[in-house]
């Protein structure tokens, strides 16, 4: 990859990192309701493994934390925003919310909010794929914690009986809410438990970009040239706790002291000024142009935007007048 | 128009849906080699391949969700669940995805999948295998129930529902599969909304739907022979959304009523039709509404007591009596 590239990525990875820091301000602000999940500290897992795919081509699947997968799809943060602020202006019209982005023209089909759902809904869709015998792959992105779900293991065995172009990214945050993973799972490593449905799979550090990237080329290429699927674990940490509403105190400050020593933005960063690529103050300067962007862009797009009208509450529910309703009648 | 038998009728609409759209796809347990436990998907495997006619691991929830995902690209899975009482296992994905997916996307994702599964009371089978669940299913917003009490039904309503871009569940009875009638020769597609008049009364309307529509005309035919009381039989092959017009204008010519139901009465069929009643024509009552349900017991295996835990048209017969005061 180019560092020019890395440049770019680097941007982007900056853009989401300010966006969730100005979720938790418009939490707070009381602009955004509900239960809010956010990303900071696991950015190299979406953008490296992305990088290394075709967002827009190949499809992506998540759960409740999805904000910036969906971005990196190529939804148009403006419009995740105002969903977040639940206006009619939103991806989701306002209906979904944090935990529900859809952006199905730039196959972001969506984040889902019961812990382990994606799994077999990401199969499905790969089903769809061979069935439709395009070269698109279906990118599943769950946290370790979903592991632990009946439909990790349904899913993995469809997957592999039936050949599915389907990658699986465990995105291992070590925790489940306040649960370490020591004290929920009997195997902590957890590429290892899809050996049991012969699935490839590999496990790498989530904090760095490059590795991540180099991983999942690998992994993206394994099931695009029909293969099957591929689970790759991201070894990574979230800086705030599971959502707004936890206390996050069950955490070490020395273990969060080592993760935040080990940013994934800051690695990438560091890392381009060494290769003489950027400096310190370019730095700077795409900081101040990042958060410029989100105010004067993102957070004035949401707030100027309408709510969905009271009226149409019930729009939504079922198809709109779907001839087969009446039996094929017009 | 000939006659068939009922899981015949269900084979056929998969069979005319599959050559019609290469989408159509499909899927459950023991369907494809075996044919499925009822015959319903029998040939099917043989004729449209592995990739269509998917045997799947016993993986209820699992399964349902992967249909729902291919539902998302186009593909119109015909999910077989082979007892209802298996399908609790799939109501994350029924619930949680299937039914929420439009709404929750503003939209932009639906699910056009068809569950079908028979629900219903067997003979001895256990508590394990004697759910009815219809009223769980017809309780959540997004999606559409739907319970065929006649081949003719169990044809139509599947070729709507394949067509339909809602996510549908089909209710069926695994006393009925073997049940002949009459099936148009020509394709047909019935309507997934509205109810029928299974027969035509001026005195109490007896709503039945599924297998209580023919307790509900065994009943109606002794009231006439015996007690010279004419019962309007009504079946509600659409359970979500109930038809509220059909039920309000035969209520308003017969004036009485009384729901049968399969299932325990509370939170239930009888209870529905009694709200939707109180709420189009209350001032057209001439006697309360009754509802004639199972017992409120998981259902035993002792044959005696599972005959006591459900309900008969003889049961149907004393409480339109009891209305009568005959």
């Amino acid at each position: 990859m180019k560092n020019t590239d890395k440049k770019r990525v680097l941007r982007e990875m900056l853009f989401a990192r300010r966006f969730e820091e100005r979720c938790y301000e418009a939490y707070v602000e009381r602009n955004i309701g509900g239960f809010l999940h956010l990303y900071p500290g696991e950015e190299a897992c979406a953008f490296g493994v992305l990088e290394a795919a075709q967002p827009g081509h190949d499809y992506v699947i998540t759960s409740y934390r999805d904000h910036v997968h969906a971005i990196k799809a190529g939804s148009d943060p403006r419009h995740i925003m105002a969903e977040l602020f639940a206006r009619e202006t939103g991806v989701s019209k306002g209906r979904g919310g944090s935990m529900h982005i859809f952006d199905v023209a730039h196959r972001f089909m969506g984040g889902y909010a019961l812990v382990g759902g994606p799994f077999p809904l990401a199969a499905g869709i790969a089903k769809g794929i061979q069935m439709q015998g395009g070269n698109e792959i279906c990118i599943c992105f769950l946290g370790d914690a979903a592991n632990n779900q009946g439909t990790f293991h349904e899913s993995l065995n469809m997957a592999a009986l039936w050949n599915l172009p389907v990658l699986y990214v465990c995105e291992n945050n070590l925790y489940g809410i306040g649960t370490r993973i020591d004290r929920s799972t009997a195997v902590l490593d957890q590429y290892q438990r899809v050996s049991a449905y012969n699935i490839p799979s590999a496990q790498e550090d989530g904090q760095d970009f490059d590795l991540v990237h180099k991983a999942a080329t690998k992994a993206v290429e394994h099931v695009r040239s029909g293969k099957g699927p591929y689970f790759l674990e991201l070894m990574t940490y979230r800086y705030r706790g599971h959502s707004m509403s936890d206390s996050n105190a069950y955490r070490a400050k020395k273990e969060e002291r080592m993760w935040s020593g080990r940013d994934p933005v800051i690695m990438l960063r560091d890392r381009l000024i060494d290769a003489g690529v950027l400096t310190l103050d370019e730095y700077t300067d795409m900081d101040t142009a990042v958060l410029d962007e989100i105010e004067d862009e993102v957070i004035r797009f949401a707030t100027e935007s309408p709510e969905p009208k009271v009226a149409d509450v019930e729009k939504y529910v079922l198809a709109e007048n779907d001839p087969w309703v009446r039996g094929g009648v017009q | 128009m000939a006659e068939i038998m009922y899981w015949e009728a269900i084979m056929r609409a998969h069979d005319e849906e599959m050559a019609n759209d290469p989408m159509v796809i499909c899927m459950g347990e023991d369907i494809g080699v075996v044919g499925g436990t009822y015959k319903a998907t029998s040939g099917l495997y043989d004729k449209y391949g592995e990739a269509r006619v998917i045997d799947t691991p016993i993986s209820e929830n699992g399964y349902t969700g992967l249909g729902i995902g291919a539902s998302f690209l186009g593909v119109r899975p015909i999910i077989e669940i082979m007892s209802v009482n298996f399908a609790w296992l799939a109501m994350d994905q029924i619930f949680n995805t299937a039914a929420k997916v439009r709404y929750m996307s503003g939209g932009q994702l639906t699910a056009p999948v068809v569950i079908r599964s028979p629900g219903g009371t067997a003979h001895q089978l256990g508590s394990q295998h004697s759910a009815r669940m219809e009223k769980v299913f017809m309780g959540v917003a997004g999606l559409r129930v739907v319970t065929p009490s006649s081949p003719r039904q169990a044809y139509g309503l599947l070729k709507s529902a394949v067509r339909c871009n809602d996510p549908v569940f089909i209710n069926e009875h695994e006393l009925m599969y073997n049940m002949k009638g009459e099936v148009p020769g020509e394709e047909y597609f019935h309507p997934l909304e509205g109810s029928e008049i299974a027969r035509e009364g001026r005195d109490v309307t007896l709503f039945g739907y599924n297998i209580s529509v023919h307790w509900c005309l065994q009943a109606a035919e002794q009231l006439s022979k015996h007690h010279g009381i004419e019962a309007e039989v009504i079946d509600l092959y659409a359970l979500s959304p109930l038809d509220r017009a059909g039920i309000r204008n035969s209520v308003s010519k017969t004036h009485r009523a009384v729901i049968v139901e399969e299932a325990e009465p509370a939170v239930g069929v009888g209870a529905e039709v009694m709200a939707i009643i109180n709420e189009e024509c209350f001032f057209e009552l001439d006697a309360a509404p009754l509802r004639v349900s199972a017992l409120n017991v998981p259902i035993p295996y002792n044959h005696a007591l599972e005959k006591a835990a459900l309900p008969n048209p003889g049961d149907v017969v004393a409480a339109v009596r009891g209305i009568f005061g005959v």
